[in-house]
C-alpha cells in the first residue's frame, strides 16, 4: 500500500495536469469553431424554436401539460435521439477525425502520455456537449415556461420548476458523459464508427426488456432513473420509458460515472497501440 | 545500457509490413551526432523507418532506440526528439504564432518561455511576420518552413526531417539547408531524407541508401563510394599538361577511360584500381613532366553512388 502511495505520488501530476489543460483548450477551440459541428448545433436547438413559437401562439394550454410535453421532448428526442447523435458527431471526431484530417500526429508527436491525450479530449467533449446541449434544454425550459406569464414564472421559481431544470442539466451532463465515452472508445476500435453507433443505439433502446444484469451496462438504465418528471407513454412509448427496478439517484449518477470509467480505461489503454496510418483511413 | 546504446539512434533488425506489404526490411542501424541522410525514391522505406523511429508506427519485428530511449515513453522521449513529418496537414483554425506556441506548452514549459521559444523558432525559419495569420492561408512552403519551426521549437537533440526542402524556393532552401548543417555541427542528430540528392549531399556526414525497404548501402559518403569497387572510379586530374597525362594513364591495365577535360585544363580518368592510380599520379608528379594542381574524386557523390547501387539515377521517382 505504502509502495503505490509513493509511487503514485511521484508521478508528474503537475505536468499532466498542465497538459491536459492545453489539450482541452485546444481542443474546445476546434470544436466551436468547426463548421462541420453545425448539424449538432441544428439538432441540440430545433426543438426550441418550435417550443418558443407554442408560448407565442397557443397561450391556452394547462401548465401540467406543458411540464409533460417538455418532460416527453427530453425524454423521448433529447435523451434518445439529440444527445447520443450529437456526442456520436463530436466524439468519434476527436481521434478518428483528426485520422481523417490527418493531423493527429501532431499530438502523437508531443511528449505528451496517450492517457493524458485521451482524457484531454474526452473532457473537452464532455464540455461542448455539455455545453451545445445543456444550453439547448435550459432555453427550451425557458422558453416553455415564459408563455405561461405569472404562472410560469411562479412554477419556476417557487415551485418545482428549478429543479426539475437543476435534473434535466444534470441528466444532459450524465448523458454526455456516458456516451461520449462510448463514442470515443468505438472510435479507436472500428475505422467507421457509425455502424457500431446504430448498434448501440438498438442496445439502449432494447434495454428495458434486457435481463437485470445486461440492463445495467448501458446509460439508459441509468438516466432513467433520474428523469424528474414521469412521461405517461403508451404503446411502444412504454418501452422507453418504462422503470424496470427502482435505483436511487446517486446510485444511478455513480453507475453512468462508473460505465464511463470503464470503458476511458479501455480507451486508454487502446490508446497505447495507436498508429499513424492515414493512407489508410 | 551500454555507452553506444545511449550516444546513438539504433536501429535492431528492423522490419514493418503493412498488412503483405513490405515497408522495411531487416534494417540493422547505428547513427551517431551529424547530418545522416535518408536515400531513395518514393516507397523505399524512408518515412517507415522514420515513422518507426519516433512510434508513429510500431515495428512489426526488431527495436529502436534514440539515445536509450523508446518512445514508449513520450515524455522523455519527445523532449530530445522533433520530428518535421511530410503530412502537409495541421490542426483547424490556428495561426503559425498557436501552432508552436501551444505545442510547446504541452512540454510543460511555462507561458513566457513558450512564448521566447515560439519567437525564437520563428525567427529561425523567417516566419516572424506571417505568425499570426492562420495556416489554412499559407503557402506550401510556408507551411513547411512552420513544421520545421515547430520541430525545432523545443531545442531538441534529435531533429528527423521528412523531405524537407519540398516546397521550397532556391533561397529558402540554401536558407535551410544551411540551418541543418549549423544544427549538425552543434553535435545535433539530424536525419533527414530528400529525393535531391545533390542538395543533402553536401552537408551529410553519412547516408543510407534505401531501396525497396531495403538498406542497401550506408556510412560516410567517401567509404561509401570505396565499397563499390566493381564500378570504375571517376578522377578529375587538374594538370599543365593534360594530353601527357592522358597517355601515361592509357599505358596502365586498371585505366578504362581517360579524356580531356572540356575546358583543356585537366583529365577526366575512370579506373578500375584507384589505389595503383594514385601511385601512378604520384611518379608522374616527381618525374617533374606534369604539375599537378588539383586532383578530386568525381562521382563520389550520394547521386553517383545510387546510380551505380540500384540504377536509379537520384531524380525523384
Amino acid at each position: 500500500m505504502n509502495t503505490m502511495t509513493n509511487t503514485l505520488a511521484s508521478q508528474p501530476w503537475r505536468l499532466w495536469t498542465s497538459q491536459l489543460g492545453t489539450i482541452v483548450r485546444m481542443e474546445l477551440r476546434k470544436n466551436f469553431l468547426t463548421k462541420r459541428g453545425f448539424w449538432i448545433y441544428l439538432l441540440a436547438f430545433a426543438p426550441v424554436p418550435i417550443i418558443a413559437l407554442h408560448a407565442v401562439v397557443d397561450r391556452r394550454t394547462p401548465l401540467r401539460d406543458d411540464t409533460l410535453v417538455l418532460a416527453g421532448i427530453f425524454q423521448f428526442y433529447y435523451l434518445r435521439l439529440a444527445i447520443f447523435f450529437g456526442c456520436m458527431g463530436i466524439f468519434t471526431r476527436l481521434i478518428r477525425g483528426e485520422m481523417v484530417e490527418r493531423s493527429l500526429h501532431f499530438y502523437l508527436l508531443a511528449p505528451v502520455r496517450r492517457e493524458v491525450l485521451v482524457l484531454g479530449k474526452f473532457f473537452a467533449g464532455a464540455i461542448t456537449a455539455t455545453a451545445f446541449f445543456g444550453f439547448a434544454v435550459a432555453s427550451a425550459f425557458a422558453f416553455m415556461y415564459m408563455g405561461h406569464g405569472p404562472a410560469g414564472l411562479q412554477y419556476v421559481f417557487d415551485g418545482p420548476g428549478m429543479g426539475q431544470l437543476a435534473s434535466y442539466l444534470g441528466i444532459t451532463l450524465l448523458a454526455c458523459v456516458g456516451y461520449g465515452a462510448l463514442f470515443l472508445a468505438l472510435s479507436m476500435v472500428f475505422r467507421n464508427p457509425i455502424v457500431p453507433g446504430i448498434v448501440l443505439l438498438g442496445w439502449e433502446t432494447i434495454n428495458p426488456i434486457l435481463p437485470g444484469l445486461m440492463q445495467k451496462l448501458s446509460v439508459i438504465f441509468y438516466l432513467r432513473h433520474l428523469t424528474p418528471v414521469d412521461v405517461p407513454a403508451e404503446g411502444v412509448f412504454a418501452l422507453l420509458t418504462v422503470v424496470t427496478e427502482p435505483v436511487p439517484a446517486w446510485a444511478a449518477a455513480a453507475g453512468v460515472i462508473c460505465v464511463a470509467a470503464v470503458v476511458l480505461v479501455f480507451a486508454c489503454y487502446r490508446s497505447r497501440g495507436l498508429e499513424i496510418s492515414y493512407t489508410t483511413d | 545500457m551500454t555507452d553506444e546504446t545511449n550516444d546513438c539512434i539504433i536501429f535492431e533488425d528492423v522490419s514493418k509490413f503493412y498488412g503483405e506489404v513490405l515497408g522495411v526490411n531487416r534494417v540493422t542501424l547505428s547513427l551517431p551526432a551529424g547530418v545522416t541522410s535518408l536515400v531513395g525514391p518514393n516507397g523505399s522505406g524512408k518515412t517507415t523507418l522514420m515513422n518507426v523511429m519516433t512510434g508513429l508506427i510500431r515495428p512489426t519485428r526488431g527495436r529502436v532506440s534514440v539515445l536509450g530511449m523508446t518512445p514508449d515513453d513520450p515524455v522523455e522521449f519527445f523532449q530530445a526528439v522533433g520530428y518535421c513529418t511530410q503530412f502537409d496537414s495541421f490542426p483547424r483554425s490556428v495561426t503559425g504564432w498557436q501552432f508552436i506556441y501551444e505545442t510547446l506548452m504541452l512540454h510543460g514549459v511555462t507561458r513566457a518561455q513558450a512564448h521566447q521559444l515560439t519567437g525564437e523558432a520563428l525567427e529561425r525559419v523567417g516566419m516572424i511576420e506571417p505568425a499570426h495569420r492562420q495556416i489554412a492561408g499559407y503557402s506550401k512552403g510556408m507551411r513547411q518552413k512552420i513544421r520545421l519551426a515547430q520541430a525545432i521549437a523545443h531545442h531538441p537533440k534529435v531533429l528527423v526531417l521528412d523531405e524537407p526542402l519540398n516546397g521550397l524556393d532556391p533561397m529558402a532552401r540554401a536558407e535551410s539547408i544551411a540551418l541543418f548543417e549549423s544544427l549538425g555541427k552543434q553535435g545535433m542528430y539530424v536525419v533527414i531524407s530528400s529525393h535531391i540528392l545533390e542538395e543533402v549531399d553536401r552537408i551529410s556526414d553519412r547516408v543510407v541508401l534505401m531501396t525497396s525497404g531495403y538498406v542497401v548501402a550506408e556510412g560516410n559518403i567517401h567509404s561509401v563510394r570505396q565499397e563499390v569497387r566493381e564500378q570504375p572510379m571517376q578522377i578529375l586530374i587538374r594538370c599543365s599538361q593534360p594530353a601527357l597525362l592522358a597517355s601515361r594513364v592509357f599505358a596502365m591495365d586498371h585505366a578504362v577511360e581517360a579524356k580531356l577535360h572540356g575546358d583543356g585544363r585537366g583529365v577526366l580518368v575512370r579506373t578500375r584500381d584507384v589505389d595503383a592510380f594514385y601511385m601512378l599520379l604520384n611518379r608522374i608528379a616527381s618525374e617533374g613532366l606534369v604539375s599537378i594542381e588539383a586532383v578530386a574524386p568525381a562521382d563520389d557523390d550520394v547521386n553517383s553512388i545510387y546510380q551505380y547501387l540500384i540504377g536509379w539515377d537520384g531524380g525523384p521517382a
